[in-house]
């Protein structure tokens, strides 16, 4: 199936997610399990995808200047920097590790 | 209103990396911008690049963007029981996370209504706007290596996932989807260890007590403290 389907697809699918929480019953969706399971679910996958993106490549997990980026990214959070801070620190840590020669 | 559209100029702003993470991710303009303009939730968004941009392929790339989306069901029925905003439709489309965290930060409901419209609706425009900007630079960038482009996809999903580790148990979890992750990229193909992942936290979530909660030991209520 060519990209342009699943695009469509899932923002299908994001507009229908947003939508059913307006229509589904409330009780279903204030249960505190439910509540407590999309919680998880996101915190669980935007760990996971900081780790693909920080260490996978292919299929291995290897080290290289993202590594730094990560680091950078962190800091730039602890010091409560705006998201495009934050954003910008991830990407001149992994620009000026590859100008040094690194990953 | 000062507040709403602060927030829409800063969120406006990382329509820029998103554009040109996109770009990089291998999508065309139109792609980009069909993602910002029809899905519109920058963590589904960034999901869907960033399973692409591993080497997933689109069905992987879809699973990540849904179940990121979740939460949005759970802001809707916040929103829809506190806010009642109207035109149901279209408040479902700008119902993302900072609509509704502006539109609960306010007391009035009137103020509600408006804080939700104004900042769901100020995103819209300039997320799209910037998402524009940012695949067009994107575009003329070249290797997106060289400018520490994936560096700066890795400091965006930390900065989306930051806010959210309020306490130890976040930070458990995250640790343990994180190693999940690490452990299956060897195994299965690209873009299925973040549905992995997915699956471990949702069972974290059901079997997991929450600290603080009714059902839960004396030691996790210390420890979350």
């Amino acid at each position: 199936m060519s990209l342009w389907w699943w695009i469509l697809i899932a923002a299908a699918v994001a507009y229908v997610t947003k939508l059913a929480g307006y229509l589904i019953p409330r009780s279903w969706l204030e249960s505190e399990r439910a509540l407590r399971v999309a919680g998880c679910l996101t915190i669980g996958l935007l760990a996971s995808l900081t780790v693909t993106n920080a260490f996978v490549s292919g299929s291995s997990v290897v080290f290289d200047a993202r590594l730094g980026a990560l680091a950078a990214a962190a800091i730039a959070l602890l010091l409560r920097a705006p998201f495009l801070v934050v954003v910008l620190s991830g990407a001149a840590a992994a620009a000026l590790l590859r100008l040094a020669g690194w990953g | 209103m000062t507040q709403s559209l602060g927030l829409s100029v800063a969120t406006g702003l990382y329509g820029i990396s998103f554009g040109a993470l996109g770009v990089a991710a291998g999508l065309n303009l139109w792609q980009v911008i069909a993602l910002s303009a029809l899905m519109f939730t920058g963590g589904s968004q960034f999901a869907f690049i960033g399973v692409l941009a591993g080497g997933g392929g689109g069905g992987a790339a879809f699973g990540a963007s849904a179940l990121l989306g979740v939460r949005n069901a759970v802001y809707g029925m916040q929103i829809n029981t506190l806010v009642r905003p109207g035109l149901t439709p279209l408040a479902a489309h700008v119902t993302i996370d900072e609509s509704t965290a502006l539109a609960l930060s306010q007391d009035d409901p009137r103020e509600r209504r408006l804080a939700f419209w104004a900042t769901g609706v100020g995103i819209w425009s300039l997320w799209n706007l910037f998402t524009v900007v940012g695949a067009v630079l994107g575009e003329a960038m070249g290797d997106p290596k060289a400018w520490g482009l994936d560096g700066a996809a890795v400091a965006a999903f930390l900065g989306l996932l930051w806010p959210r580790l309020k306490g130890r148990e976040p930070w458990a979890l995250a640790v343990v989807a994180g190693l999940v992750t690490a452990l299956a990229v060897p195994l299965v193909p690209a873009g299925v260890p973040i549905l992995v992942a997915a699956v471990v936290s949702a069972a974290w979530g059901l079997w997991v007590p929450e600290p603080g909660g009714k059902n839960t030991p004396r030691v996790w209520k210390r420890g979350a403290a």
